[in-house]
């Protein structure tokens, strides 16, 4: 494991010691390196995904057809709240900050973060957040035996969440493990901005970082905004349940539209935090795999901040069934319609970028046109719910579900994939295997399309989200059945994707520095990268560095 | 076109290539504004709140009844006069502090410091009459709930703004400050200002918006 060998093991071998298990977890626990904090992120975020992804396989067993009892109702409240609380804090954000870590300072040609320890910090509140959070299986009820999950839902709505209808202390791990693991990602995101801010290279001005930094600019600007505001929200409703103050308790006057209000305005920006990643991935991925340079680079730079503007002024499109003037649901109808413009923008953009390249299909390739398509269809049925009326048929029904899985799970967890099988050569060293790759590729996509394809049909017919069961009668089996088959095809593809990282870490084959012949700056470096990443900064004069090393005679900065 | 030596880093291009003009950022100064932005959503997020609940409580005590607006010593306009003038104070400290004269840079430090503290022990004698006298508490009432929460997590921020600050005097008397710590003091004020920001903002909200 290449990886793992840090100055330390070096010192040691030099000494003619070997490595304990104490130094060797002292050098990741007590470590500050960017790096190093990026495996640790994405690597836990991974173990929470398969932990999220057990509670969604068992939600789907339960629904495999109308009237089955694998798990009971209150069981299936915990399974969903948990489900979505992981999914969405403890994978989605760890692994998006977890690959910024890694690639930020080596792709503006840093040495590491602007504040390495503050960095640490964030990780390990966002750790232990999530640890947190899971102990309440065990500790929920206090004293009073059995521990329990929380099961309010992954946005809490009060007044559920009041003490007089959630007793023990479910809530409150939410409450603590949220605003804690939130944080930590407040914390890195601020890093995220200072670094990126003021640690360039020379030659990086702005309009020159590789577009994944400036994917992650924004994406950080909008958790440091975003953020802030559930933690505040959080407060109040801790403070509703331990100190009896009324903000959220509608028996005293306290208001449940403003919990709504309070949470999308931190709900909606966070879905496209989820996502700019997702972006930021393939706009790397789809120029290397295509043989040319991103088609319209100040158009997605320009693309990218009006979709972080406009993300925090369409938070009311979750609640259009809330019974709001038709003025506001009006305004907001036309915000949500208008963040399709810059996102279609960048949809061109990758078409174009692939328009008469000359096209690699391997594996990265691959989960970022799997990327293209699904979220594709997930915006496509986005604008559908934009619309008003549209919404208020099928809100909180399993075109909803369909609809966001498509956005999170075929764009954000698709894209990772991509990210993975690209970048992890660079972190291990070794390749990971494409034959494995493209049954895990094709084994989830039909999973994926499987799953969530026939839920808009199910929730066309009338079937509410968070239902534990239903009736024969309904004409919903045969969608949900479906459904479920996707599951098992979607666990294949994890267990041959899991079989493929353990075996490419252990003995893959060497990757090289640059095993994708690509033009970014983390290529130029070793693979493994050292822990001071370059012995030299660099100093770049284009947007592609690397290919203007790699073609003197015919360099970028001449055309930019 | 060039006599390239390509095994070298990406500066190996030839014929002088054009590189982007560097501007000097300093970290301490962007990392120190982003906490300042991420905090004025936190406080925003609850003065909406306060703001949205102002006026929708059935029984009382109401602010109008309770909340003292008069110019009177340790009430709650005199406190915030001192808790503003403090951001002179630092001002001049730090002022001082880039001249390289301690001296005047630990006289204007302890100003601020003794300011602020005035400003956290009027708040605490408002809350004790608050409490004791008028029986408003955080379960009473909507605007109960929400004065505390909002004044109590300004009033958090003051206290950890004077806990780093009486740590930068303690650092000051003992000898250690000097004229090149002045602009990481320097954000320490930065923070300090932001305090007294916030403070006009739940200031006008409180106790002039809400004041009904």
């Amino acid at each position: 494991m290449t990886v793992l060998d840090g100055p330390n093991r070096e010192l040691q071998k030099a000494s003619g010691h070997r490595a304990t298990f104490f130094s060797y977890l002292h050098e990741w626990v007590a470590t500050s390196d960017h790096k190093k904090l990026g495996i640790m992120y994405v690597t836990s975020g991974l173990l929470f995904f398969l932990i999220g992804g057990l509670e969604a396989s068992m939600m789907r067993w339960q629904l495999a057809w109308s009237g089955l009892e694998v798990v009971g109702p209150e069981e299936f409240n915990r399974l969903f709240t948990m489900h979505g609380t992981t999914m969405v804090f403890l994978v989605g954000m760890p692994i998006l900050l977890g690959v910024a870590n890694y690639l930020v300072p080596l792709m503006i040609g840093a040495r590491d973060l602007a504040f390495p320890r503050l960095n640490a910090f964030g990780f390990w509140l966002f750790l232990f957040g999530g640890l947190l959070l899971y102990f309440s299986y065990f500790g929920a009820q206090g004293l009073y035996g059995m521990g329990s999950s929380p099961d309010v839902g992954w946005f809490a709505y009060a007044p559920l969440t009041e003490r007089t209808f959630t007793r023990g202390h479910s809530t409150d791990y939410w409450i603590l493990g949220i605003g804690i693991s939130g944080f930590g990602s407040i914390a890195t995101g601020i890093n995220l901005i200072t670094t990126i801010m003021t640690m360039r290279c020379p030659g990086m001005s702005l309009m020159k970082m590789p577009l994944f930094v400036w994917l992650m600019f924004i994406d950080a600007i909008l958790i440091m905004i975003a953020m802030p505001p559930l933690t505040a929200a959080q407060v109040m409703l801790l403070f509703d349940r331990w100190l009896g103050a009324q903000f959220f308790d509608t028996g005293n006057g306290g208001s449940a539209v403003l919990w709504q209000n309070l949470f999308w305005f931190f709900g909606h920006p966070e879905v496209y935090i989820l996502i700019l990643p997702a972006f930021a991935y393939v706009s790397e991925i789809i120029p290397v795999f295509s043989r040319k340079v991103i088609f319209g680079y100040p158009l997605m730079v320009a693309a990218t901040i009006a979709i972080g503007f406009i993300s925090l002024g369409v938070w009311v499109h979750h609640m259009f069934a809330l019974g709001l003037s038709p003025m506001v649901n009006a305004i907001f109808m036309g915000s949500t319609m208008l963040i399709a413009v810059p996102t279609g923008i960048k949809m061109f953009n990758w078409i174009a970028t692939l328009y008469g390249g000359k096209l690699r299909f391997q594996t990265p390739m691959l989960f970022s046109m799997g990327f293209l398509t699904q979220f594709l269809l997930g915006g496509l049925t986005g604008i559908m719910l934009a619309v008003v009326p549209f919404d208020w048929q099928v809100s909180d029904s399993y075109f909803v579900v369909g609809h966001f899985h498509y956005v999170l799970f075929g764009g954000l967890v698709f894209s990772i994939f991509a990210a993975i099988y690209y970048w992890l050569p660079k972190v291990s060293g070794r390749m990971l295997s494409e034959t494995i790759g493209k049954w895990h590729f094709w084994l989830l996509f039909i999973g994926f399309n499987l799953t969530f394809g026939p839920m808009h049909v199910s929730g066309m017919l009338g079937m509410p989200r968070r239902i534990y069961t239903y009736h024969p009668d309904r004409g919903w089996e045969l969608w949900n059945l479906l459904s479920s088959i996707g599951v098992l095809f979607q666990i294949a593809g994890i267990l041959f994707f899991a079989y493929n990282v353990i075996n490419s870490v252990l003995r893959g084959k060497k990757a090289g520095d640059d095993p994708w012949d690509a033009w970014t700056l983390e290529w130029t470096t070793t693979s493994p990268p050292p822990e001071y990443n370059f012995s030299e900064i660099p100093t770049v004069h284009s947007r592609r560095p690397l290919w203007d090393q790699k073609h003197p005679e015919d360099p970028d900065w001449k055309y930019e | 076109m060039s006599q390239a030596s390509a095994n070298a880093m990406p500066a190996a291009v030839s014929t002088d290539p054009p590189v982007a003009k560097r501007r000097n950022l300093n970290r301490g100064k962007v990392g120190m504004a982003c906490l300042i932005c991420s905090e004025i959503t936190f406080f925003g997020t609850l003065l909406a709140t306060y703001l949205y609940y102002i006026g929708r409580d059935i029984s009382g005590p109401f602010p109008h009844e309770v909340l003292d607006i008069s110019v009177a010593p340790m009430k709650v306009v005199f406190n915030s006069i001192f808790l503003l003038t403090s951001s002179i104070w630092i001002v001049l400290a730090v002022k001082a502090l880039r001249k390289g004269n301690i001296k005047m840079f630990g006289f204007w430090w302890l100003l601020t410091i003794l300011f602020g503290v005035e400003f956290l022990v009027g708040t605490g004698m408002e809350w004790y009459g608050l409490i004791a006298e008028d029986g408003l508490t955080i379960r009473t009432n909507l605007f109960g709930s929400g004065f505390y929460t909002v004044v109590g997590f300004h009033a958090g921020h003051v206290c950890c703004g004077l806990i780093l600050l009486t740590i930068v005097f303690v650092l000051t008397a003992c000898g250690f400050m000097h004229k090149r710590h002045a602009h990481k003091v320097d954000m320490l004020s930065w923070y300090w200002h932001f305090v007294d920001g916030i403070w006009i903002a739940v200031f006008t909200i409180v106790y002039i918006i809400g004041y009904v």
